[in-house]
């Protein structure tokens, strides 16, 4: 083709099989997230709190006059209590436009129009969200639990409380994919990036200020599964073997929130169409 | 390049119906696009965007088969749509892109490496002619670039079927000309097929050598434009002075087809064919017998207004 030919040409080179696109979705969500400065300034902040933790657990590892900062299990639960916060931020930072600003662009049905199933389409926003959610909380919680063998140059520790893997594993996930998909059903239903975000911290609010209010009433925890932190809560606690806070049973909590994701998932696929139907 | 006249359908209907709670969007209907460029006229609300809605696999039917490139919709959607370029008719971008990103991150999504993606996105957007805005933020666009931005993410991964989807809309003359343009080069000397939904006749009239007239959910009409249109010099552009209804019923009466067009001047469609001005003279004895005087008579070459005209039963 000569060079000054800026015409139409046929495209003759390969082409992936369908089924990939949420990978382009979520790495182009993520790319986007990064290149905001605020957004890499809260991702370091939400570190703050590791490099808290790192510190004791060197300084108790490394000096019998601070043995008494010496990490335990419980340790690691209140450093995932710790991260709420940045979880709450982070969710609504970068959740809260993900389908609403799409839906305001009407880019669903650019989206749909392409050889990608609603299911991907709804896989890469989620991967999105879920990536940023794992960076402030899994990861962070096993670096931790790393630098402890590190600073103490044995498994000892690690060996006594080996349900810890999979306790910090566990306990993240599920408070990432509650935040996740709530976050994501919330977002499919506006095409306000800023309502989304007051709305899931209206609902985070009220459910728990619900719960605070039945508690102060009746003097009785039985009713946090009312509050989707409380829920939560109760469900971490059990898996990290401590003694729940609240008198829900914790099958009850865990109810809650795996219906919270199974309703999320439910707007979803109500809400994530290439057309609205009115009738 | 041309399409071959006897080749497979790009598209077919058969029985199609698509309801939105009570009303009919689609009813029954069938039509054919063969290869090539292929209007899909109608006035608003006739159901055209419904059907490239449907054929995208956006709207299911209740009822009807649908086969797009050979393939059906029902059953294959996704191999279907990795062959389609869709322009909707709406403004849609994904947002916080420059236009660059938002061509190359749609080529990906439709399977192309990223570099070719890349490459794929320069080259379209130099093709709809915005080479020089290609590192703006498509939010800031004018109404004409986006409907051009459209036309590169609908173009980047080379579709084999394009659905335009009122594509001039919102553009101003000179934008809407050029828009035209392409998609008359991309159907006629690009060998991409596309059916092209308008409710604007000259479009589609510049466009496209065939087309498929909507109204009320309903086929009112397909086939190449040329037949449609009918042989030259059948239809007359006339005004009259004096009483206008009796005349045009004597002009029905006597099997002409009249529609009113500007405030006085109407088109008479002559069946028929009579050699030596014949038909001329008929209209002038009609409108003797009716005491109305002709103050204007000229042979008219029949346009897609006159059949859409016909074919959806306006007067």
């Amino acid at each position: 083709m000569p060079i000054h030919d800026q015409s139409y040409r046929h495209y003759g080179g390969e082409r992936a099989r369908p089924g990939g696109a949420w990978t382009v979705i979520a790495w182009a969500g993520i790319r986007t997230m990064i290149r905001k400065r605020t957004f890499l300034g809260l991702l370091i902040f939400a570190w703050l709190p590791f490099i808290v933790r790192a510190v004791q657990i060197y300084l108790a590892t490394n000096f019998q006059q601070a043995a008494l900062l010496a990490p335990t299990a419980e340790t690691f639960r209140q450093f995932l209590e710790q991260q709420d916060f940045f979880v709450f931020v982070v969710t609504i930072y970068v959740g809260a436009g993900l389908i609403a600003n799409d839906r305001r662009a009407n880019a669903l049905q650019i989206y749909l129009s392409k050889p990608l199933m609603r299911a991907e389409y709804i896989a890469g926003k989620l991967a999105v969200l879920f990536t940023f959610l794992l960076f402030v909380t899994l990861v962070p919680a096993l670096l931790l639990l790393l630098l402890q063998v590190l600073f103490a140059g044995s498994f000892a520790f690690l060996q006594k409380n080996l349900f810890l893997f999979p306790a910090i594993t566990v306990a993240s996930l599920m408070q990432v994919l509650l935040a996740s998909f709530t976050m994501l059903a919330l977002s499919s239903l506006s095409k306000s990036a800023r309502f989304v975000g007051i709305l899931y911290a209206g609902i985070t609010f009220f459910t728990a200020s619900m719960f605070a209010a039945v508690y102060a009433i009746t003097g009785s925890s039985a009713f946090s599964w009312m509050s989707i932190g409380s829920s939560l809560t109760q469900v971490v606690d059990v898996i990290f073997r401590l003694k729940p806070r609240y008198d829900t049973p914790w099958m009850v909590s865990l109810l809650v929130i795996l219906g919270l994701i199974v309703l999320s998932i439910s707007i979803l696929e109500r809400r994530v169409r290439g057309v609205v139907v009115v009738t | 390049m041309t399409h071959p006249a006897t080749a497979a359908p790009v598209v077919q209907l058969d029985d199609v119906t698509v309801i939105y709670g009570r009303n009919h969007a689609l009813n029954n209907v069938s039509a054919r696009f063969e290869p090539g460029a292929f209007g899909l006229l109608g006035p608003n609300g006739a159901g055209k965007s419904t059907m490239l809605k449907a054929l995208l696999g956006f709207v299911v039917p209740s009822k009807g088969r649908m086969t797009v490139l050979g393939m059906n919709v029902a059953e294959s959607p996704l191999a279907i749509r990795a062959r389609i370029g869709y322009m909707p008719e709406s403004d849609a971008h994904i947002p916080g892109m420059n236009a660059v990103s938002f061509v190359a991150y749609c080529g990906q999504l439709a399977g192309l490496p990223p570099v070719d993606a890349m490459q794929r996105a320069h080259e379209v957007l130099f093709y709809v002619g915005l080479g020089e805005a290609r590192y703006r933020n498509v939010e800031t666009y004018s109404t004409g670039m986006k409907q051009r931005i459209k036309l590169a993410q609908a173009l980047v991964h080379d579709p084999d079927l394009l659905f335009l989807d009122e594509p001039t809309n919102g553009m101003d003359p000179k934008g809407r000309d050029e828009m035209l343009e392409l998609i008359r080069d991309l159907g006629h000397n690009k060998g991409v097929n596309l059916i092209l939904s308008s409710h604007l006749l000259p479009d589609v009239e510049f466009t496209c050598d065939s087309v498929v007239v909507m109204d009320k959910g309903q086929v009112a009409a397909q086939g190449p434009i040329r037949e449609l249109k009918g042989p030259a010099g059948r239809v007359f552009e006339l005004r009259i002075k004096g009483e206008q209804n009796g005349f045009i019923d004597a002009l029905r009466g006597a099997g002409m087809d009249v529609h009113a067009t500007d405030e006085d001047v109407m088109r008479v469609f002559v069946p028929g064919d009579a050699p030596g001005g014949g038909d001329q003279r008929a209209i002038f004895a009609l409108a003797a017998r009716q005491g109305a005087q002709v103050r204007h008579l000229r042979p008219s070459i029949p346009t897609l207004e006159d059949v859409f005209a016909k074919a959806v039963g306006e007067e």
